[in-house]
């Protein structure tokens, strides 16, 4: 993904890597290291939580958890690419979006996941993936896991009515 | 956007929430309490950005009603409700119907009839707020309301010196001043003890509660013994007005005897944090040298305030759980 991300954009002038949180921003830091180690160059990395601007706000239960937004750097001219962990009904990368258009004009934006798992609700595609998985809408979850947060790397594929540690109105 | 939990990872225990106002920090948990702060961490950050707004509370509209003046807290509430993109009324009890005699209630009934969400209110008379609340459907924030709570000062103040000493826990904060008509000081009493802070009230006795003493809280009627004791100290406005009523003889007597001075911050034992819910009288209740000097947090107890009251809103604002039930289904 790191080597894509790297093609993609020409090289590493001008990158922007931004995780949305949380794990987003975990695998954004693998990658940042990553390109550090194929190209020697630390890109900046930044953290973005889209919570705030949800679009199903006024229909959650509880109010969700708001995590740090952090841009080490002015985004304008600069190539952004957003890194999440499992890309769905693409919600969430719309607002991620919107929240980027708050702080700045880059001259790219482009889209990085882990896992596509299909079910987008709106037109939004990603251009790296690491790993396509077909899931039906409503057909189980898709977990990843990440070292940091849970002790493990894994993708887990938790079919519907399969529930251990269910979000409890987490994310649509 | 899927619900990206682990699955291995426990379930997480009911969620806390802050209910549908928010009218004092007495009634709240602890949990409650550091739901907000955690909460305001985060809002820190919106208000330093170029565009100092997100779209939170689009289309909800809130009314700021003040029945007393206000100048900090009311324009602190306005940029709050502005950076989360709500639709915002303030309202003054001089030049409104309120000077006609239309009641607190009428006033809130007429204002909902206008299809509002959520109502701020500042208030002369205690209970006030929870009046309001229990007689209409919008969430109401408690602004201040006579002599009982100021809740998210309280709140500020603790974000503020949580900011400080990373922890609350069995930190050693004394309040000093007018206790006795303080909402600021019930607030922070109610609140530093719920957080597992060490409270201290310093002041005439003349400007303390009868029953202080069932507060829990240490008593000092010095405030040079209050300075040796605690970490931080909260200093509150004196009201002038306090002086013709009979409670202190003279200013000048009181800034002798309780002002917080450089002279007598000096000779405490350890750096003391200075906070001050404003406005100030400088050379009455605190010197000019303490208010702007290292350890003063004045202006950052400000700042937080639009941090905190950003939670508030968010906190209280929609989330109904009945919709979010209804779009489980297909939703997760």
């Amino acid at each position: 993904m790191a080597d894509e991300i790297v093609e993609l954009n020409a090289g590493i002038d001008r990158l922007l890597i931004v995780g949305i949180q949380r794990r987003g921003v975990q695998i954004a830091e693998r990658l940042v290291r990553a390109i550090q180690a194929s190209e020697g160059v630390a890109v900046p990395l930044g953290a973005l939580d889209i919570t705030l601007y949800r679009d199903d706000l006024q229909t959650v239960g509880p109010r969700p958890v708001v995590g740090p937004t952090t841009l080490p750097v002015d985004i304008d001219g600069r190539r952004v690419v957003i890194v999440d962990d499992v890309l769905y009904t693409g919600r969430t990368v719309r607002a991620a979006l919107d929240e980027l258009a708050d702080f700045g004009r880059p001259s790219r934006i482009a889209l990085a996941v882990l896992v596509d798992r299909g079910g987008r609700e709106l037109p939004i595609h990603a251009d790296v993936v690491g790993r396509r998985i077909d899931l039906a809408p409503g057909g189980g979850r898709i977990d990843v896991l990440v070292e940091e947060l849970d002790g493990r790397d894994a993708v887990v594929v938790v079919p519907s009515g399969g529930d251990a540690g269910a979000p409890d109105g987490d994310a649509p | 956007m899927t619900a990206a939990r682990p699955a291995d990872r426990p379930r997480a225990a009911a969620p806390v929430r802050l209910g549908k106002d928010l009218l004092a920090l007495e009634p709240l948990s602890s949990e409650q309490i550091q739901l907000v702060l955690d909460t305001a961490e985060p809002f820190k950050e919106i208000s330093e950005r170029a565009i100092k707004k997100v779209p939170t509370l689009r289309g909800q509209t809130v009314v700021n009603l003040f029945f007393e003046a206000s100048t900090r807290t009311r324009i602190s509430f306005e940029f709050a409700e502005k950076r989360m993109s709500a639709d915002t009324v303030s309202i003054a009890a001089s030049g409104s119907s309120v000077q006609k005699g239309e009641t607190l209630v009428d006033t809130a009934r007429n204002l909902e009839a206008m299809r509002i969400d959520m109502v701020v209110v500042r208030h002369g008379s205690s209970g006030a707020a929870q009046f309001l609340a229990e007689r209409i459907e919008s969430n109401v924030v408690n602004a201040g309301d006579g002599t009982h709570e100021h809740p998210t000062q309280g709140l500020l103040d603790l974000l503020t010196l949580r900011d400080h000493f990373g922890s609350l826990t069995g930190r050693r904060v004394c309040i000093v001043g007018d206790v006795l008509h303080s909402r600021v000081a019930r607030s922070n009493v109610w609140g530093l003890k719920k957080m597992g802070a060490e409270v201290g009230v310093c002041a005439p006795r003349s400007l303390l509660p009868n029953a202080i003493d069932e507060l829990g809280v240490e008593v000092f009627d010095r405030v040079e013994a209050a300075i040796e004791w605690a970490e931080a100290l909260n200093v509150l406005r004196l009201q002038l007005e306090r002086m013709q009523a009979g409670y202190i003889p003279s200013l000048r007597e009181y800034n002798r005897v309780f002002g917080v001075t450089r002279e007598r911050l000096d000779r405490a034992p350890r750096d003391v944090l200075i906070l001050h819910p404003g406005p100030m009288n400088r050379g009455v209740e605190i010197d000019s040298d303490v208010a702007d000097g290292p350890h003063s947090v004045i202006l950052d107890q400000v700042t937080n305030g639009v941090a905190v009251r950003m939670a508030v809103l968010y906190l209280l604002a929609g989330g109904r759980p009945e919709l979010a039930e209804a779009a489980k289904g297909g939703a997760s």
